[in-house]
């Protein structure tokens, strides 16, 4: 087991590794620069930023000293956008607001998906399961903007004599209402319909042909021996979507104007913000790969049957 | 267990139809079978696939699952009407009075618990006053019985790290586990190496006298049927078509299906290399079964009768029936020779 997970976590070191120089290259593959805006600076004036910040040297000699700095800790300050902040601080500051609405929205997304999908398989073809299909085809389908939208539109004064919820995100209980709301919808979604496939799977096997003639009532086949083996691919999905619903959703952040991380990710690229793209990549790329991780551990504590040592029977 | 042994019947099956509602039509799986099984009796129901054997063996354990439905007869055990009961009767009677075991032992266990957390869960599942302790105690004792050594760690191991055989053994202490009155096995054998079915036919039959069970054994082959069953029952398109004694459906068998089953068995004690002989045709399509006998597009003595109505059954020896129309030939011509006896009887006089 710990054999496993060192190599596992070397094998990470590497894909990261991968992750920065790509992105480095790819970043700096994008035409413009930092310094454009309404007002282009004269050329003199690039020179000097560029100077100033590194980016005049090589491109392989810019991603060495990037590279050395990383082992420090050290990303860099964030060139456009908050400028000579360090990029660490930023993410350290923006992580836990994001963090804490991901989280909330994740925990409903779960909480309710993972019910309404074994709801959906065990009354598969009444119209509880065709309702449900057409809601999770609306929410997978529908883009991130169109709820969040709705939702501000609604909740928050759009109609006459509701006003249930802030428009702006003050950090109050309420305020957290609606982003976790819109964040939450399309996992949720997705973790019902997946949910739903794999009880259909597992309802259909013969083990659970045995519980029944074992003389076992509904809720504990449903939920003893169904549930656990249907877990698997849910838990495959829910790894890295919890990486991405804790950095926070672009489009949420931006809607209900909250100073997450998620916004950082986009606009930073928008910006030519070079540190801040490379940070809050580095940052989701490693957190991703970490899930990834212990999705694999959960595994084994889920399905006897893996076996990590061997290179995954 | 032994010392309280019941006698009399133990289940009874009066003109059982089960049909299937598929949207191409109705499928009748069953279509009207009877029999009786008595206390401690092992009945062998033997059929193709698609015979409607493991379907009438559902209908028992209340296990049918839609399309499927019961339309017709009567079931009944220790002289309760299985059939009215409500669904948490249902799920109290599996189990506890009828277990079942089936044919695929390697996928019949859930892979993810243990062997001792699915056998207690048998037994805690209808003696909810059982504990912890003595329930884990009871399922080390049903494992030993069914031949399984080193059960301290057999209760902590997964399926996955059992073999067939071993995982058969399991399935069959769990059926056991609550004392049940009557053991459906569903082709308990047929996933298995020839070997390893010796063993669990021997097991079986071992189990069967001690604990004095009634089993319904359901298998396509007539060699495990004659090992183990005291009646059988063939069954062919959801009909049965012959039943009686091991030993008359062997060596007295009175429907030319029952036949060719037999001649389409290998025999060790063949006298030459015979060629087997195989039935020929194919199985019926339920869908559209024929009108009258529903082997009779397959069978070499088919006669017109035989494509037009359905034969009755005729009492060839004491519980030992078939539906055949040659059968009820042969029995006309025995009761026209009968009243010619019986009326030449005072001229001897």
């Amino acid at each position: 087991m710990a054999k496993y997970v060192l190599k596992r976590v070397l094998m990470a070191l590497i894909t990261l590794l991968v992750v920065i120089c790509l992105t480095f290259f790819l970043m700096n593959a994008v035409p413009g620069n930092p310094w454009l805006s309404e007002k282009t600076p004269t050329e003199a004036t690039i020179d000097a930023l560029n100077a100033k910040y590194g980016l005049d040297k090589p491109l392989i000699v810019q991603l060495g000293k990037y590279l050395e700095n990383l082992i420090h800790l050290d990303f860099g300050n964030s060139i456009k956008m908050q400028k000579d902040r360090p990029v660490l601080e930023i993410i350290l500051t923006m992580f836990p607001i994001s963090a804490s609405i991901g989280a909330i929205a994740i925990l409903w997304a779960i909480l309710v998906g993972v019910p309404l999908g074994c709801l959906a398989a065990y009354r598969r073809g009444t119209w509880v399961d065709s309702l449900l299909r057409v809601i999770c085809t609306v929410g997978i389908s529908m883009p991130g903007f169109v709820i969040a939208t709705m939702l501000l539109h609604v909740f928050t004064g759009g109609i006459e004599g509701i006003k249930f919820f802030p428009a702006l995100f003050k950090g109050t209980p309420e305020s957290y209402v609606l982003p976790c709301l819109a964040l939450g919808f399309y996992p949720m979604c997705y973790l019902s319909r997946q949910t739903r496939t794999a009880m259909l799977d597992a309802i259909n096997q013969e083990y659970i042909k045995t519980a029944r003639a074992k003389g076992l009532r509904n809720g504990k086949i449903i939920f003893k021996h169904a549930l656990r083996n249907a877990l698997i691919p849910v838990i495959t999905y829910l790894g890295p979507q919890i990486a991405f619903t804790l950095c926070g959703g672009f489009v949420v952040e931006t809607v209900f104007t909250i100073p997450g991380l998620g916004r950082y990710f986009v606009s930073s690229i928008s910006n030519r913000d070079y540190p801040l793209i490379m940070g809050t990549t580095i940052f989701l790329a490693a957190f991703i790969i970490a899930m990834n991780l212990i999705v694999d551990l959960l595994y084994k504590l889920v399905d006897p049957r893996i076996n990590l040592g061997k290179g995954g029977h | 267990m032994a010392e309280h042994e019941k006698t009399g019947k133990l289940l009874e099956v009066k003109d059982l139809h089960v049909s299937f509602f598929t949207p191409a039509g109705e499928v009748k799986a069953v279509g009207g079978i009877s029999y009786d099984l008595d206390y401690g009796e092992v009945m062998g129901i033997v059929g193709e696939s698609g015979s409607g054997k493991s379907v009438e063996a559902y209908s028992i354990i209340g296990l049918l699952q839609s399309p499927g439905k019961v339309i017709g007869g009567s079931i009944t055990l220790e002289g309760e009407d299985v059939l009215a009961k409500s669904k948490e009767e249902m799920i109290a009677l599996r189990g506890s009075k009828v277990a079942m075991i089936f044919q695929n032992p390697m996928t019949c266990l859930n892979p993810v618990y243990t062997i001792g957390n699915q056998l207690i869960e048998a037994l805690k599942a209808h003696d909810k006053k059982v504990s912890k302790q003595e329930a884990a105690k009871r399922a080390m004792e049903m494992l030993e019985l069914v031949g399984i050594n080193n059960v301290e760690k057999r209760m902590r191991q997964y399926p996955h790290e059992l073999s067939g055989g071993m995982r058969q053994r399991v399935m069959i202490a769990m059926g056991l586990i609550c004392h049940p009155q009557l053991l459906i096995a569903d082709e308990p054998t047929t996933a298995l190496d020839v070997t390893i079915q010796a063993q669990i036919l021997e097991l079986m039959k071992d189990l069967q006298k001690k604990t004095h069970m009634g089993i319904i054994f359901i298998t396509h082959n007539l060699g495990v049927v004659a090992e183990i069953c005291d009646k059988v029952s063939v069954m062919y398109a959801g009909k049965m078509v012959e039943q009686g004694p091991v030993d008359d459906i062997f060596y007295k068998p009175g429907h030319p299906y029952t036949i060719g089953l037999l001649r389409s068995m290998p025999r060790v004690d063949a006298e030459s290399y015979e060629r087997l002989i195989p039935i020929e045709g194919t199985p019926v399509d339920m869908l559209n079964p024929p009108e009258g006998c529903p082997f009779a597009p397959r069978c070499e003595s088919a006669m017109k009768i035989c494509l037009q109505k359905m034969p009755p059954y005729v009492e060839l020896e004491d519980g030992h029936r078939s539906a055949c129309w040659l059968r009820v030939q042969e029995q006309l011509q025995r009761e026209k020779q009968g009243a010619a006896e019986t009326k030449e009887v005072p001229e001897h006089e």
